[in-house]
């Protein structure tokens, strides 16, 4: 049974940025995902947490372009032609060793073959706003593991795809970086207001980042519960932390994901 | 204290090649070692300067580098082009692997005389000779680098929207890169044996052709001359080939 907390239609009439319906991916006989509809309203920064194993990777490879659904479709809304559909940032390790950090900011502006100078005031832009400027020549392997993934962010923003898809983006980093990251995030989303999909196994950094917080049930993935996050934004991820409703939250999704938890490990014992 | 243990290796390094040749030009001189086989440094340097001057040498190693050069280039390209393709296709790779299998250990020295009969007795035969040396292992291990390319990286190729050229030139050459230089390597020391061999038979020029000449005439020294020559042309390569790798890569890191 799904539980919606707040309806999930728009009051506008407004069609949405992302439209998945019915969508299942079946690996041979293991289902990843299945019977998975969900309408994402153009801006909105919504949050996918599950256990693990429950197809929130194989859902997002799929938005990505780097799978194709067994069943079903992936609609997104495009405002501008021109620009992709969508850009990911990736768990790990995403950006190329072999490039510096400008030219992997610039990466997708290169394929599309913008003019340089549109480059240069983008990724110039981006780099400032990840406070990468001063690493511009650097090569990877001189920067620490959140610095790279500042790049990573740099790269799939200055794109300006429709939709931005990340992958526990901030999973690999220690806490005091992964809530710098978070906040540097969050200021450079309120600049832009793209629909965000943020997968991450962690309830914490859900509620921290999301306007809407959908719970996955452990494999095959479907959603269990779509919860709306009330807090303001610009958000403070630190100060929001120190607020009661905050906790609140945090506590009513784990509600919601425990249980798929239990299931998940029973899944794997077996 | 790093530093003086690095000098004191690369003195050490000076040092050994100096004394071992003190020694086999005193034995010379004692009469302990037998000249008319081992020569001796200083008769070696001799003829050196002879073949020098006469304009020998040079001509030698111009026509050897030459064909090493171009058979380089005959066998280097397509391995690197081809080996890209073995690497991201799977099927090109069903196709071809089979053909590398099977044909790799045939010894190249044993395929000569087909080249002879095939490619004659002119520039052509020792080019290919060299194309063969260099083609194998620079093919294998273009293959094998762009298999070993981190998947995720063909994914962000993949999810930016990279052409397959663009796959190319982005993703798979530069990530295979250090593995195609390693390959590289191995081919020019291959290039250099089989250069070498083929010239021997069927050539009136080349170091090649410098050293089996010398032994027909027995001539020892023009032929430790041409030995050395080689040795010489191996390692300046080697110098070579590891300065343009640091110059094309430097996101390597420092090893």
């Amino acid at each position: 049974m799904m539980v919606i907390e707040k309806p999930a239609v728009s009051v506008t009439a407004a069609p949405p940025k992302i439209r998945i319906a019915n969508l299942a991916r079946r690996f041979g006989t293991l289902t990843a995902i299945e019977n998975f509809s969900l309408d994402v309203e153009s801006g909105s920064f919504v949050m996918i947490v599950g256990p693990s194993g429950c197809g929130k990777t194989t859902l997002l490879r799929i938005l990505a372009n780097l799978d194709s659904p067994t069943e079903g479709t992936v609609q997104v809304q495009r405002s501008d032609p021109s620009k992709p559909s969508n850009a990911m940032v990736f768990q790990g390790d995403s950006i190329f060793p072999w490039m510096t950090v400008w030219d992997n900011a610039a990466y997708g502006l290169k394929l599309r073959g913008e003019d340089k100078a549109r480059i240069k005031d983008v990724v110039g832009f981006y780099l400032d706003r990840t406070g990468l400027t001063r690493f511009a020549d650097r090569f990877p392997f001189q920067l620490s593991g959140g610095m790279r993934q500042r790049v990573s962010i740099a790269r799939a923003f200055a794109t300006d795809p429709e939709v931005l898809l990340m992958d526990e983006p901030f999973s690999a980093l220690d806490e005091q970086h992964k809530t710098m990251l978070q906040q540097e995030l969050l200021r450079i989303w309120d600049e832009t207001r793209k629909t965000v999909l943020f997968i991450t196994h962690s309830v914490d950094e859900a509620v921290a980042l999301g306007d809407k917080i959908l719970v996955m049930t452990a494999g095959p993935g479907r959603i269990k519960a779509i919860i709306d996050v009330p807090f303001p934004r610009p958000r403070n991820v630190i100060e929001l932390r120190g607020q009661p409703e905050y906790g609140e939250l945090v506590f009513r999704i784990w509600g919601y994901l425990r249980e798929e938890v239990e299931r998940a490990a029973a899944m794997e014992m077996k | 204290m790093a530093a003086r243990f690095i000098d004191r290796d690369k003195l050490i390094s000076i040092l050994t090649p100096i004394i071992l040749l003190g020694l086999w030009e005193l034995g010379a001189r004692a009469g302990l070692v037998d000249t008319r086989f081992f020569s001796s440094p200083a008769l070696i340097a001799r003829r050196f300067m002879v073949l020098s001057a006469s304009g020998e040498i040079w001509l030698n190693i111009g026509v050897s580098l030459r064909r090493l050069g171009i058979g380089f280039l005959v066998g280097g390209v397509p391995a690197i082009v081809l080996g890209i393709a073995m690497g991201l296709s799977r099927s090109v790779r069903a196709a071809i692997d089979p053909l590398i299998a099977a044909t790799y250990p045939l010894p190249k020295s044993a395929i000569f005389p087909l080249i002879l009969l095939i490619f004659g007795l002119g520039e052509s035969s020792k080019i290919v000779m060299v194309a063969l040396g260099v083609f194998y292992p620079l093919i294998i291990n273009t293959m094998a680098g762009v298999l070993q390319i981190d998947r995720i990286y063909l994914d962000v190729g993949k999810n930016f929207g990279a052409t397959r050229g663009q796959m190319f030139y982005t993703v798979a050459l530069p990530g295979a890169l250090p593995s195609i230089f390693a390959g590289i390597k191995l081919g020019v020391g291959m290039g250099l044996v089989l250069i070498a061999i083929s010239e021997m038979i069927g050539a009136d020029s080349g170091l090649g052709y410098m050293i089996w000449n010398a032994w027909q005439t027995l001539s020892v020294e023009t032929m430790y001359v041409g030995l050395v020559v080689i040795a010489i042309i191996g390692y300046v390569l080697s110098l070579f080939l590891d300065e343009v790798e640091k110059w094309l890569l430097p996101w390597m890191r420092e090893r």
